[in-house]
């Protein structure tokens, strides 16, 4: 969901500005803090990690784009590199941009990878196909610290397969000195506002895209109903002739520029966003939303079990989940990392919304039945590829006129040809 | 003839990396998990209109490849040596740039508060929309592969005797004749590969219509992407997808090959 590596030039600028944003109010506690811990980071449990010291094992971690702590900017912990030292366990760690990237990439099955972090409704249908495999939680003692509401989500009913690492809502990112709505009435219906035409951009996946939709028009976000669904796909296509464009990472880029007025998108990385331009706030609108969690997995081909759950262990402790959390700047579910928070982050309505709203108003995505998730890649398609009526009219026939004239054209020429040979 | 023994090494590489994945796309548009279908290529139906629109915009940027190009490659091939070297660089030169940072500057440059608005602004003209547009897509296809237009075309035309425009002009042909007899019937073979090379990359991008044309000007390339690494994942409809393309292409090139003269009847 956090499709981060999109180019170098925006990977540099967001790693840039998102170490900006979280390390700048945190600096100099977590200077000294940093220095004292890079030589005695403290676990729970050292021996439990040197099991495997002196026997060459490597793991392959596959992450999101920019999404743990790599120590290449002052005063954060190379997390992997802590792991290597404690553990002697190498890391190969690569990154995706989307969880059907992951899905692609595992089931093609090309590559073998250890610990994995896809997202809420991958994970579910990862469980469904056998791609994933169950958890020995006796060798991740660490999952204690996960909080109780982030323990067996829909996605993985019995918490067998996954341990959350972070979570996060959509809202909606606005430039305040244009919409002149107060931040409080703000709601969806924004984003179909004719006011604001061609100044809106939209999430360029169906999931996103038909979630705001559904809530709209009061259906659950995990419906498999075909007439709700076609009810949402109605939505987007009214939407679609204010929509400025359907876009992903660009939204960085558009709405810190100013070229865009509203754009929905993920809580962590708005906050990225609004420190690139003053006058853009955020918004979780209180009609509901989409809880989206990323948990760490282990795939079913894994060839270092053992290890990746010494991984995912290690990613639990406490120190280290703070030093992740604190850079990529999502939300926790990780409660002792949360409590080293500071308190305007704790109490950020844009991080940590009240647990009262989370448990009212928002959804975590489970993954569709194949039918369901085809009938709205088709309507998403369709949606998307409708024409502005009056261009496709003529786009056809003057199409099909064109091939004639071709035709008719290298025909004669060839006639002439022949006749010119036979003087 | 121990000569052809050295193309061994690309043989073994077109059957391995062109032969091989070539067959499989057939082999993965005809099948689904019970065997044989047609069902793959039967959906293809649906996209119609993204496969006109693909095919639509990328005829537009070639024509308009051709035209911008045609003049300035006859010019360069009458320069003088030693500036035409210089040219061809400065031809070349945006290609040193990585594609997709070429079509990413065009983002700025087109946006609403982009440069070209704001010197429009500026100049009291308003802004317009110029970013996704379908418009915005030629603009990004014409942009990027005007090189490959140039450099056929320039290259057939260099070879172009001088002596045979002074023997048009003491036949009494005017310049018009001059351009349409002589020099467009010899550059023939290179209009046929410039445009052949304009338009088959311009039929298949997906990264200039996602950029340029803001996600909603789809068109075959993005199709196929979402089948392979989108929310659809469906390969086998990607595959039949492509395999339609190029059968589409395949068509479309054997047309253009008409137009090339293996004979010497038009001169």
């Amino acid at each position: 969901m956090k499709k981060k590596v999109f180019s170098l030039l925006l990977a540099s600028l967001v790693g840039v500005s998102a170490l900006w944003s979280c390390a700048s109010d945190t600096a100099e506690e977590e200077d000294t803090e940093e220095e004292s811990s890079a030589q005695t980071l403290t676990v729970s449990d050292p021996d439990y990690y040197t099991r495997f010291k002196g026997q060459n094992i490597s793991i392959n971690v596959y992450n999101w784009g920019e999404y743990i702590s790599t120590g290449a900017d002052e005063g954060t912990l190379d997390v992997n590199g802590e792991f290597e030292k404690l553990t002697g366990i190498k890391v190969n760690y690569t990154n995706y941009a989307t969880n059907e990237e992951l899905y692609a990439k595992l089931k093609g099955g090309a590559a073998s990878y250890d610990v994995i972090i896809p997202s809420d409704y991958m994970i579910s249908k990862m469980i469904k196909e056998g791609m994933v495999q169950k958890l020995d939680m006796d060798n991740i003692p660490n999952f204690s610290y996960i909080m109780d509401n982030f323990r067996n989500q829909a996605y993985d009913p019995a918490n067998e397969y996954s341990v959350p690492y972070t979570w996060g809502t959509v809202g909606i990112i606005y430039d305040t000195t244009m919409v002149d709505i107060p931040k409080e009435e703000i709601d969806w219906d924004l984003l179909w506002n004719e006011d604001y035409a061609d100044q809106i951009l939209m999430f360029d996946n169906p999931r996103d895209a038909f979630a705001i939709a559904e809530i709209m028009q009061g259906y659950s976000l995990n419906t498999e109903n075909f007439d709700e669904l076609e009810d949402a796909a109605n939505k987007l296509k009214k939407q679609k002739r204010i929509v400025q464009g359907y876009v992903m990472d660009e939204v960085f880029d558009k709405m810190e520029a100013g070229d865009a007025l509203i754009a929905p998108y993920y809580a962590g990385d708005a906050l990225t966003i609004l420190e690139g331009n003053d006058s853009l706030d955020f918004v979780v609108p209180k009609s509901g939303t989409n809880l989206f969690v990323d948990a760490m997995c282990i795939p079913a081909a894994a060839r270092q079990k053992e290890a990746a759950e010494m991984y995912i262990n290690f990613m639990c402790e406490p120190d280290i989940a703070f030093a992740n959390i604190d850079y990529i700047c999502y939300s926790t579910p990780h409660q002792a990392a949360y409590d080293m928070l500071d308190d305007d982050v704790k109490n950020s309505p844009v991080s940590y919304p009240d647990s009262q709203f989370i448990a009212d108003k928002t959804t975590v995505f489970v993954n569709l039945s194949d039918e369901a998730n085809l009938k709205m890649q088709n309507l998403w398609t369709d949606m998307k590829s409708a024409e502005d009526e009056n261009s496709n009219r003529w786009i056809v026939p003057v199409f099909l006129i064109f091939c004639v004239l071709l035709m008719i054209f290298v025909l004669v020429r060839r006639y002439i040809r022949r006749k010119k040979d036979i003087f | 003839m121990k000569l052809k023994y050295f193309s061994a090494p690309y043989l073994v590489w077109m059957i391995i990396f062109i032969l091989v994945p070539l067959l499989m796309i057939g082999f993965f548009a005809l099948t689904d998990d019970n065997g044989f279908t047609l069902k793959y290529i039967s959906d293809v139906g649906q996209y119609a209109n993204i496969f006109v629109r693909s095919i639509w915009l990328s005829l537009i940027a070639t024509a308009i490849c051709l035209v911008v190009a045609y003049p300035v490659s006859f010019i360069l091939s009458r320069m003088e040596k030693h500036k035409q070297g210089t040219m061809l660089m400065i031809v070349m030169l945006p290609m040193w740039m990585n594609f997709l940072l070429r079509t990413y500057a065009w983002m700025t440059l087109l946006g609403n508060n982009g440069i070209i608005n704001h010197l429009l602004g500026l100049a009291g003209l308003g802004s317009y929309k110029l970013i996704n547009t379908s418009g915005a897509v030629v603009l990004g296809m014409v942009y990027n592969y005007l090189p490959f237009m140039i450099l056929p075309l320039y290259s057939v035309m260099v070879k172009i005797d001088r002596s045979l425009f002074e023997a048009a002009s003491d036949l009494g042909c005017s310049s018009g004749q001059t351009l349409f007899r002589v020099i467009i019937p010899l550059s023939v073979p290179g209009i046929t590969s410039g445009v052949t090379m304009v338009f088959v990359p311009a039929i298949s991008t997906f990264i200039i219509s996602r950029m340029l044309g803001g996600g909603s000007n789809l068109l075959i390339g993005d199709l196929i992407e979402m089948q392979f690494l989108g929310n659809a994942y469906n390969p086998h409809l990607g595959a039949a997808i492509s395999l339609v393309l190029m059968v589409i292409i395949l068509v479309i090139m054997t047309v253009m090959n008409q137009f090339d003269p293996d004979d010497q009847v038009l001169m």
